[in-house]
């Protein structure tokens, strides 16, 4: 038998140590994406499917208060024990308090109410929602008010049992079928697309001449190129609200402006009318983000040799030719992740319509109607809903992305 | 084509229409700067622009020619029959300083963008550059406008009171005689408002995210840019994938788990999730840095006894300076500017970020010069981050994140 080396199969040792270095370096980002990201997405889908109210967040529980009243032989101590939910009931209620040594019970006890000692247990059973009961015990004391601020100095203790519509089994359809119920939700798709369709394209076009301007060297160039960057870098609270002063319809500089030009006689409302308010937001988004692709697109630009430029002047190639044959094909691929990217981050903007309008006269887009469902509606059901919905357009636009950024980049 | 493509129709043209572009331009200037009304007239800029284009074609650029065509623009102007119409009430003064403005800029722009525009036939090429220099000097305005006016109107209503800002709002003057009364608003914010605790708030919360975020992405780029291990595709796609879930899908479970766990309105609970949002970003960009690098100084460090940590720590680190300085500052960014969970987790003032500070001047009770003064003191300090290290911000964001 001879001994020939036989080449190893599977993985070696070292391989599986490279491995698990990788793993183990990658672990705390995954475990806390998974935590922060994973996690909630999962429970948006279990949400979306749950009848819950924004009330509904705090469980239903007991809360007691007590009370000392009358005087003499009427002195008594009362216990007010309520339902903190209107229409949920409240189980196993049970509340116990510290009878202080200076009084001393007198008469009979309530039902369910127990003294040991100097310890009082009530037993009130079930509450229904919007449900309260009242225990009065008599007490007897030598100095009423001192009696008083000694039983109300120990707060009562309460507990009790309340179903928790987050975590119990109670599923319905009905979010869903509120949110897609009627025109309202295609009113919505339709202006999601306009907003995000306009202001991809927009910023793109926009942020090409400003890269185009910018594509040469000349003093000041680096101070420009900062400056355009203004409106990407800002807070998007002060942009936003700094053009909400600058179009106001009362006081607004820009109407000052067009009035006095005769462009209109009366004040516009920029922001409130229909459908001024969504081609705003739209402007407001392209103004916003042409200097991501600005930057992105002369990043690419600078990298062009200019060998092929010199090439087409010697064959007598027109400036607009050659930005037509040479320039364009050249960006193609920058201007087209670009495209997806931003069409992608567009689609899930909130911030800007929330802060510009709120999603008022026809300006609501998918992500402002998830606000609008969960926190002005109270109904968190139906913004989860509509969250899912958002999750499932950008699954499809994932696997579109996928495919052709693997085609353009080799990732 | 062909028929434009002479020299006195071309010049005409792109005279006609560049005086509309400066018309609209000083106008628009002239009556912020002063307050009083001024306005383009359209027929007669078109009018007086297509003459001056064609004298400038004919008579060549020479210095006399360039000098009668600026006195006649300011006569014209100043006749009332000119491309800027001044209203009534505008001064002596300004209506000369706007119809100077507007000959000065015209002649000198004019005599460049028509720099080798003959009479007779043109070339493709002249035309075309010509219409290009035209593009260029109206791209220049357009963008400067843009970009300086939200900005310009943020600083000065700031400065202003609520008076002068109802009275007058074409009136964008500064007045400077009053001295540090101006920053009266920036006064009462610090002062009444408690701005310096939002600020460092703001600060403290960038700092701690930007930390967080390199101590888990670092580690996490090198594994997915230089280590072999099965699924390393998948796992570099996730990244992406993850850095495109909408905010707003993750804050609503967010905020039902933080208000049962009482993490909401609290400084740890936002530095909890704030890295989270920028860990995948910052891992993707660093990782396109990383595979830039030569692998060979690591693999002699690797010969010479160093583990990979230290290899890391001792090799990939200090090379990738510039990187990391650039995902710092987008990350910073992020942070800084972060709205969205600011103001849906925080409700205590004394808590507040920057941006959920002004987001709580935003009422009819407070007036809109605090509001704006709130919105500087948000935007100075990431501005001036920004203007100071803008290299390495432009090369970091656009080599690492989306290569070629």
């Amino acid at each position: 038998m001879s001994m020939t080396p036989i080449p190893p199969t599977g993985t070696t040792p070292l391989a599986r140590r490279e491995a698990r270095l990788a793993w183990g370096l990658l672990a705390p980002t995954l475990i806390s994406v998974a935590l922060v990201v994973v996690l909630p997405l999962l429970a948006i889908f279990w949400i979306s499917v749950k009848p819950i109210g924004l009330a509904d967040l705090r469980p239903p529980a007991p809360i007691v208060r007590e009370a000392v009243r009358g005087e003499g032989e009427d002195l008594r101590v009362e216990y007010r024990v309520r339902n903190s939910s209107q229409d949920q009931v409240v189980t196993d209620v049970v509340f116990t308090d510290v009878i202080p040594d200076s009084v001393t019970v007198t008469g009979d006890l309530p039902e369910g109410c127990a003294l040991s000692g100097d310890a009082l247990r009530c037993e009130v059973g079930s509450l229904e929602g919007g449900y309260n009961e009242r225990i009065i015990i008599g007490l007897r004391a030598a100095d009423a008010d001192a009696a008083e601020d000694a039983a109300e100095a120990g707060e009562p203790e309460v507990s009790g049992t309340g179903d928790n519509v987050l975590t119990n089994d109670t599923f319905t359809l009905e979010n869903f079928a509120r949110i897609f119920d009627g025109s309202e939700f295609w009113g919505v798709l339709g202006v999601t697309l306009f907003y995000t369709v306009f202001g991809t394209v927009g910023a793109l076009g926009v942020g090409l001449f400003a890269a185009m301007l910018l594509n040469k060297s000349f003093r000041g160039q680096g101070i420009l190129r900062g400056l355009y960057l203004f409106p990407y870098v800002a807070p998007v609270i002060a942009v936003a609200f700094s053009w909400l002063i600058l179009f106001d319809p009362f006081s607004g500089s820009a109407n000052a402006l067009l009035v006095q030009m005769g462009v209109t006689d009366e004040t516009i409302n920029f922001f409130g009318d229909r459908p001024l308010a969504l081609i705003m937001v739209t402007v407001f988004e392209i103004w916003r983000y042409f200097p991501l692709s600005f930057l992105f697109i002369l990043a690419r630009m600078q990298s062009i040799d200019t060998d092929m430029y010199e090439a087409a002047d010697m064959d007598g190639a027109s400036p607009f030719q050659k930005f037509w044959y040479l320039s364009l094909p050249m960006l193609l691929g920058i201007l087209s992740v670009l495209f997806l990217l931003r069409f992608i981050w567009t689609f899930n903007k909130f911030d800007d319509i929330f802060l510009l309008t709120g999603g008022n006269a026809g300006t609501r887009t998918l992500t402002v109607n998830v606000y609008e469902q969960a926190f002005a509606i109270s109904n968190i059901g139906a913004g989860a809903a509509v969250a899912v919905v958002i999750f499932g357009c950008l699954l499809l636009f994932s696997v579109l992305f996928f495919r052709f950024i693997s085609r353009e980049e080799g990732l | 084509m062909n028929a434009i493509r002479k020299g006195y129709v071309t010049g005409a043209l792109i005279g006609a229409v560049w005086m509309v572009v400066l018309a609209v331009t000083v106008a628009v200037a002239m009556s912020f700067a002063t307050g009083a009304p001024f306005r383009p007239g359209m027929l007669w800029s078109l009018l007086w622009g297509a003459l001056a284009g064609v004298a400038v074609v004919g008579l060549g650029r020479a210095l006399p020619v360039l000098a009668g065509v600026a006195l006649a623009v300011l006569a014209v102007t100043l006749a009332g029959i000119g491309p800027i119409l001044a209203g009534p009430d505008a001064g002596v003064v300004a209506r000369l300083v706007g119809a100077a403005i507007l000959a000065a800029a015209l002649v000198w722009s004019l005599r460049g963008i028509l720099e080798e525009i003959r009479p007779g036939a043109l070339t493709r090429h002249e035309f075309e550059e010509a219409v290009i220099r035209f593009l260029t000097g109206t791209g220049y305005i357009f963008f400067t406008a843009i970009v300086a006016i939200p900005f310009y109107v943020m600083v000065m209503t700031s400065l202003k009171n609520q008076s002068e800002l109802i009275q007058n709002p074409l009136d964008f003057s500064i007045d400077l005689s009053q001295g540090w009364d101006l920053f009266r608003s920036y006064a009462e914010l610090f002062g009444q408002f408690n701005f310096g605790t939002y600020l460092l708030n703001s600060f403290i919360i960038s700092v701690l995210t930007v930390a967080i975020t390199l101590a888990f992405s670092v580690p996490g780029a090198y594994a997915v840019a230089r280590l072999r291990f099965r699924g390393r595709a998948g796992i570099s796609r996730s990244i992406l994938l993850i850095y495109m879930v909408p905010m707003i899908v993750l804050a609503l479970p967010i905020y039902i788990a933080f208000s049962m766990t009482g993490l909401r309105n609290s400084i740890l609970g936002i530095v909890m999730i704030y890295p989270v949002t920028t860990i995948p970003v910052a891992l993707y960009m660093l990782q396109g840095y990383f595979r830039g690098l030569p692998g060979e100084v690591e693999e002699a460090g690797l010969m010479d006894g160093l583990s990979r940590l230290q290899v890391i720590w001792k090799i990939t680190l200090p090379l990738s300076l510039p990187a990391l300085a650039s995902v710092s500052l987008y990350v910073f960014m992020i942070a800084w500017n972060e709205f969205l969970l600011a103001f849906m987790l925080l409700d205590d003032p004394s808590k507040f970020t920057l941006t959920r500070g002004i987001a709580s001047l935003n009422s009819s009770e407070v007036p809109r010069q605090h509001l704006m003064a709130g919105a500087v003191i948000a935007t100075v300090p990431i501005m001036a981050l920004f203007l100071g290290l803008e290299r390495f911000m432009t090369k970091g964001l656009t080599a690492g994140s989306v290569k070629g």
